[in-house]
């Protein structure tokens, strides 16, 4: 359902101007159940599968019924890149950063064996400031991820991936041979 | 109503080598054009009509596609005194070349115009970098990208590097294997008096050069150039009046994309491309297998493009790019060369329009490389492939075009030399 009750969120992180627009009901939402650390997915009222990123309409039967639903922020890296060379200026003080794509626990292998909810996010510490070189050189793919959040400002945080300390971490994450 | 996945192997026959390229031509791969790219469309596009033996008068259809970064057809018609009978601007990046191929046979097959001119011009250096630096790095980060750029994630390569790392994951895909698609451009290129690079290198060039988001080094990424590109397609009745030997166009798909073609993360395996989802049908429209193509133009916006796309469109088995882009393969004197004139890595950067250029001019026989021209205005190719040397594929009869818009989304062309 429309709002009309909005209002453009405008703000400034690490230099880049994110703008969430009043008339993009279905990002306000997800971002608003971010800014209060909740882990918000739009489950479908038809099929009941959840899925990522935010969209307006069931990626697998096109229902435009939805329920935004708690969804448990925690899983496995499926795959990533470390960037040495960031674009954005003010990401340059933390090369190398991760960006990772993380299988959910929730949904994994459904409704298909290679289909999952993959998460998107940077390795953070915490309390959500881009990891150090130190913890991204300890994390590949199979390693055990909690979500985080970098607030922003009102109405807006982003999910981030943490190294989750207490999962049963792989002996050796698959990284970048160096 | 049968399946769409459900292939007619009897459809596709109907326009097979009832069109074809009958021209090309380019404008030189700089940085800095010093000009604007309606300049650089105009001069591309009377580059292919001059190529073509075609007048103002006998092109009436013209395609392009962009980043809204370029000038439009209105302004290019202009300035060369052809009246369209069609045209349209569209949103594109790689693998538009293709796709708009097969949109060029269906108006004319419509009956909306006889001959149709598409280009794609781009001061990719100088004015909107492709790379996602620039003007492109200060926009606002709005809507579907609050959940990409926000990440830092926003340039071709930082965007599909997980594809290319779970390649190496699933397969075992070494990054010495894969630096060897630009040891064998940058040889190509060597051989290509127009190419921005054309010094060879070693893959320990490329392993060696500096990391810019893993698994992609400088020299896996591909050049950013100034530069405009353009094809003539008409029939092949039409054809028989032109100048040059037609390549005829036996297939062409485009645009065929995977599921949850957004960012395609969502559906695995995240190592398999479009390209898996676009081969039966181009076979089907085709003919003819991979196993029948002299040469191949597998789009090289980085190394792993185009080992990605050989190996999803059945130049080898799954998993096994690697080793097929590495065993020889891939090089001039090999079984079957990939971008022969250096393509995206070496000879400079226009969105996928230099590739189906090159296979056309392999396919006249006609490589404008350093081999002497004969009384005959034909070139006398030597075939010795050594620096410097001739980059003409021997007898090439068949080629395939392997376009990349991005890991979810490509498009094919397959042609053949014609009489
Ligand atoms: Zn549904």
């Amino acid at each position: 359902m429309s709002k009309l009750t909005n209002e453009t969120i405008v703000a400034d992180y690490l230099g880049m101007t994110l703008q969430v627009d009043s008339l993009d009901n279905e990002n306000q939402a997800y971002f608003a159940h971010c800014a209060a650390h909740n882990f918000h997915l739009q489950k479908c009222d038809d099929c009941g599968l959840i899925r990522y990123p935010v969209g307006t309409a069931c990626a697998w039967c096109a229902s435009g019924n939805f329920t935004w639903t708690p969804v448990e922020g925690k899983g496995a890296v499926h795959s990533y890149t470390e960037v040495a060379h960031a674009i954005q200026p003010a990401f340059k003080p933390y090369v190398p950063y991760m960006v990772l794509v993380v299988d959910l626990d929730t949904q994994k292998g459904a409704p298909t064996e290679h289909e999952a909810l993959r998460v998107f996010g940077n390795l953070v510490t915490p309390d959500g400031v881009l990891a150090p070189p130190e913890a991204v050189a300890s994390v590949g793919i199979g390693s055990r991820v909690r979500m985080v959040f970098t607030d922003i400002t009102d109405g807006l945080a982003m999910p981030q991936w943490t190294i989750d300390e207490d999962a049963e971490q792989p002996g050796s994450p698959w990284r970048y041979p160096e | 109503m049968a399946q769409i996945d459900q292939l007619d192997p009897e459809l596709g026959a109907s326009l097979r080598e009832k069109y074809a390229i009958v021209g090309v031509g380019e404008t030189e791969y700089v940085r800095g054009s010093g000009t604007t790219t309606r300049a650089m469309a105009v001069r591309a596009v009377r580059n292919a009509m001059a190529d073509a033996g075609l007048e103002p008068g006998q092109v009436d259809g013209m395609l392009s596609y962009s980043g809204m970064d370029s000038t439009l057809s209105t302004f290019v018609s202009s300035d060369l005194g052809i009246r369209l009978n069609f045209y349209m601007d569209v949103l594109g990046g790689g693998s538009s070349t293709e796709a708009l191929i097969g949109i060029a046979m269906g108006v004319i097959e419509a009956g909306m115009c006889e001959t149709v001119a598409i280009f794609r011009s781009m001061n990719g250096h100088s004015q909107t970098r492709v790379g996602g630096t620039g003007a492109r790095a200060v926009a606002p980060v709005v809507s579907e990208f609050l959940h990409q750029r926000s990440y830092g994630w926003q340039s071709p390569g930082q965007l599909f590097a997980p594809s290319f790392l779970r390649h190496m994951y699933d397969y075992g895909t070494t990054p010495e294997q894969v630096a060897h698609v630009k040891v064998a451009h940058s040889h190509h290129a060597s051989n290509n008096p127009k190419a921005l690079y054309n010094n060879r290198v070693t893959v320990d060039d490329v392993v060696g050069s500096r990391m810019i988001c893993k698994p992609l080094h400088l020299l896996d990424c591909c050049v950013e150039t100034d530069n405009a590109t353009a094809i003539i397609v008409t029939s092949a009745a039409r054809a028989k009046d032109c100048r040059q030997v037609p390549a005829l166009i036996r297939g062409v798909v485009g645009r065929v994309s995977k599921p949850r073609a957004d960012l395609h993360y969502e559906t695995g395996p995240i190592s398999t491309v479009a390209g898996h989802y676009a081969a039966p049908r181009l076979w089907r429209n085709a003919d003819v297998g991979p196993e029948d193509i002299d040469v191949t133009g597998s789009y090289d916006a980085f190394t792993f493009t185009t080992m990605l796309q050989l190996e999803d469109y059945g130049f080898c088995k799954k998993g096994e790019g690697g080793d097929y882009v590495s065993n020889g393969t891939i090089f001039l004197g090999g079984k079957r060369p990939n971008n022969t004139s250096g393509g995206h890595l070496c000879e400079g950067y226009t969105h996928g329009v230099s590739m189906v250029v090159e296979n056309v001019r392999q396919l006249r026989h006609e490589a404008d490389d350093s081999c002497p021209i004969g009384p005959d205005g034909k070139r006398q190719h030597t075939y010795d492939y050594s620096e410097g040397g001739c980059r003409q594929v021997k007898d090439a009869e068949l080629s395939a075009n392997l376009g990349w818009a991005t890991p979810g989304t490509g498009s094919a062309l397959v042609m053949r030399r014609g009489a």
